[in-house]
């Protein structure tokens, strides 16, 4: 079918509506089509037994790591290097799939690899990074604690210098990945004496250095193919060459943070696109009074509604992913992405529950399942509340929060 | 050791696909993508390359249209290089006249060790090309492998047959089709995926390979296709109701089949 000739009118692709894919290169488009099918292949026959029993298989890691999905947009040290679009272009995937898979990248390369690759020396790059991107090591990123979550600044654990050492104490809470990271950034206020005027520093952290623990955050509904942990630090004594010499401050764990929210806006378009595939498909089976249901107007209108949503998520997603590989991205405009797009993917959960019915409460379709780790994406990464906030400083020049 | 592997694009098994009324053939304006029966082929070839210690993977594909997309995917599978032989006298091109392409462009390949080839294309499903291929090539053909290993210039074939394999052995080089059990294909990674782009692909016409048009495409076939019809609609089924004897009418059909 050729582009040029004209669309018979009422005739549209009900997979992509707008025609996006014209929008990718030959590159991202092979890219994109691989990780789908690795979805397909490794994720969906197996993710609703996962979701139900409440577990995560690491050994993906290692899949993933072959794949190039571990820190795949950072350059060097044994990581893929590919643009910004293509990051994005997996996350959509792999959320297609499930949150908590792509949950699993995000950390693993925004959180965890990013602040490496960004603050590290050398010897930590060439040490941490490409061991990484294979899988072999698996990461965590430690910044929220119990009482310190939209106010991060507010975190009390520390690390107290103790001649060339450092001795960290405090916990973190609702770590991805805790439980089974071979290595953990944590962020820890510091005495500026100690940290060249710095109020923050951040560490890496074997997880099997004395003093380190993980427990896992059990009877979660939310992201339940996903680890989620609780980190203790009591008294753990790391040398000077495990703390992130690149930066002091607040500005550091903030920006890993940035990155990983870029992955999740566009993550969440692609839960969203899987709970309205799977609604229209459904409805077009589905026979009430001897018609499909998708042919009752209330039914229609919840389909387009949805199909709108997603087409322009994922045009959102597209349009800041460009941005990004122009070096052009802000962080107000990220907040943008991360406070729609997720909360269009929770509307677009919700509508594409009613479509199935009875049946969309199960776990034989993905709806529920995309619904209940979209309150955790929801809140994750910047609440949708701080983003909102975020956004009207950037267009009043107040600070609601502050 | 260097292995030659030919592929062919093929529309989409995905997309509904329709034939061409002019033609009677598939229609294949649209776009192509690497038939998934020779990413087998890919696979073992990359990994016979790999355990003999080194050597490069070649691909030849032959296409009516200078279409390469499936050839990336190839190409990012981690072949080394592509020649496509692209011209507009190849279309309508039957097995013999496709066999003469290929075998003429891997004519050109230095040093090609092992030629592998699936067993038949996922569209066109003549299932001749390797042995023409083979006869053309004075190469020895095996057919059907579900296992390769290569030793000291002879290659180790396990060949599928009904009842089971044959264990068959046959010097260098050698044409091997192979079937879709013999490797699991590996998913193209992003490294391999950006390299792709660069790697080279020698688009070449049938003039550059010294074949005369008469002999291939629509001129050269020594096939028409009269013409074409709709498959025959099923026939419904036979319905036993069971009154105490549905078991016993049951094994009456199926003997009936000689399938008991």
């Amino acid at each position: 079918m050729s582009d040029k000739e004209p669309q018979p009118f009422g005739t549209g692709d009900p997979y992509d509506f707008l025609g996006i894919d014209t929008l990718l290169d030959d590159e991202e488009r092979m890219l994109r089509d691989t990780v789908r099918q690795f979805v397909r292949d490794r994720i969906l026959p197996e993710i609703a037994d996962w979701f139900d029993q409440g577990y995560f298989p690491v050994d993906l890691a290692k899949e993933m790591g072959a794949l190039g999905l571990l820190g795949m947009h950072l350059k060097g040290y044994g990581c893929a290097g590919t643009n910004a679009v293509s990051y994005g272009l997996a996350c959509l995937e792999l959320e297609a799939g499930d949150s908590g898979a792509r949950s699993f990248v995000s950390v693993q390369g925004s959180l965890a690899m990013f602040p490496i690759w960004k603050f590290g020396s050398e010897e930590q790059k060439q040490e941490w990074l490409p061991r990484m991107a294979t899988g072999e090591v698996i990461g965590c990123f430690g910044l929220t604690e119990p009482d310190s979550g939209s106010d991060p600044a507010s975190m009390r654990t520390r690390a107290r210098r103790d001649g060339s050492d450092w001795i960290l104490n405090g916990t973190k809470m609702w770590i991805t990945n805790g439980s089974v990271a071979d290595v953990a950034i944590i962020w820890a206020r510091t005495d500026p004496d100690d940290n060249d005027g710095g109020s923050y520093a951040g560490f890496i952290v074997p997880t099997d250095t004395k003093g380190f623990t993980a427990n896992d955050i059990p009877k979660k509904l939310s992201l339940r193919a996903s680890i989620t942990s609780e980190l203790v630090l009591d008294d753990v004594r790391l040398p000077d060459s495990l703390r992130l010499p690149g930066v002091n401050s607040m500005r550091g764990p903030l920006s890993c943070l940035n990155e990983a929210r870029y992955g999740i806006l566009w993550g969440a378009a692609g839960a969203a696109r899987s709970c309205y595939e799977a609604a229209l498909d459904y409805s077009k089976e589905r026979v009430q009074f001897e018609r499909p249901i998708a042919s009752f107007q209330l039914t229609q209108r919840k389909l387009v509604e949805m199909m709108v949503r997603v087409n322009k998520s994922i045009l959102l997603a597209l349009h800041l992913g460009r941005r990004k590989d122009r070096g052009q991205l802000t962080s107000a405009q990220v907040s943008f992405g991360k406070m729609d797009n997720v909360r269009e993917a929770l509307w677009v959960a919700r509508e594409a529950r009613s479509v199935l019915g009875a049946n969309g409460i199960t776990l034989e379709y993905p709806v529920i399942r995309h619904m209940n780790n979209l309150e955790s994406v929801y809140t994750y990464e910047g609440t949708n509340e701080v983003h909102t906030l975020v956004l009207g400083q950037a267009i009043t020049g107040l600070n609601a929060f502050r | 050791m260097n292995i030659v592997v030919c592929v062919k694009q093929i529309p989409d098994p995905a997309e509904p696909g329709s034939l061409d009324p002019g033609t009677k053939t598939l229609k294949r304006a649209t776009k192509l993508i690497l038939d998934e029966s020779d990413s087998y082929g890919v696979e073992m070839a990359l990994q016979l390359a790999d355990a003999a210690g080194g050597g490069e993977v070649t691909l030849v594909s032959m296409a009516p249209n200078n279409e390469v997309s499936g050839l990336r995917t190839a190409l990012a599978m981690g072949a080394a290089k592509a020649i496509l032989i692209s011209d507009p006298a190849l279309a309508g091109s039957d097995a013999l006249g496709t066999a003469k392409v290929l075998a003429a462009a891997i004519k050109r390949v230095e040093g090609a060790d092992l030629i592998l080839t699936a067993t038949e294309s996922s569209d066109g499903y003549t299932g001749t090309v390797p042995e023409q291929l083979a006869e053309l090539l004075d190469l020895p053909s095996v057919t059907f492998a579900k296992h390769i290993e290569v030793s000291d210039g002879v290659v180790k074939v396990q060949r599928q047959t009904e009842a089971g394999y044959d264990d068959v052995e046959c010097p260098l080089p050698a044409v091997v089709s192979v079937t879709a059990g013999v490797v699991e294909p590996r998913y193209p990674s992003f490294k391999g995926i950006m390299a792709a782009k660069s790697k080279p692909v020698d688009q070449l016409t049938i003039a550059d390979l010294g074949i005369d048009p008469s002999q291939v495409g629509w001129a050269g076939a020594g096939q028409e296709i009269v013409s074409v019809e709709q498959a025959p609609a099923r026939e419904s089924g036979e319905i036993f109701e069971d009154d105490g004897t549905g078991a016993e009418k049951i094994v009456a059909f199926l003997e009936n089949l000689k399938v008991i």
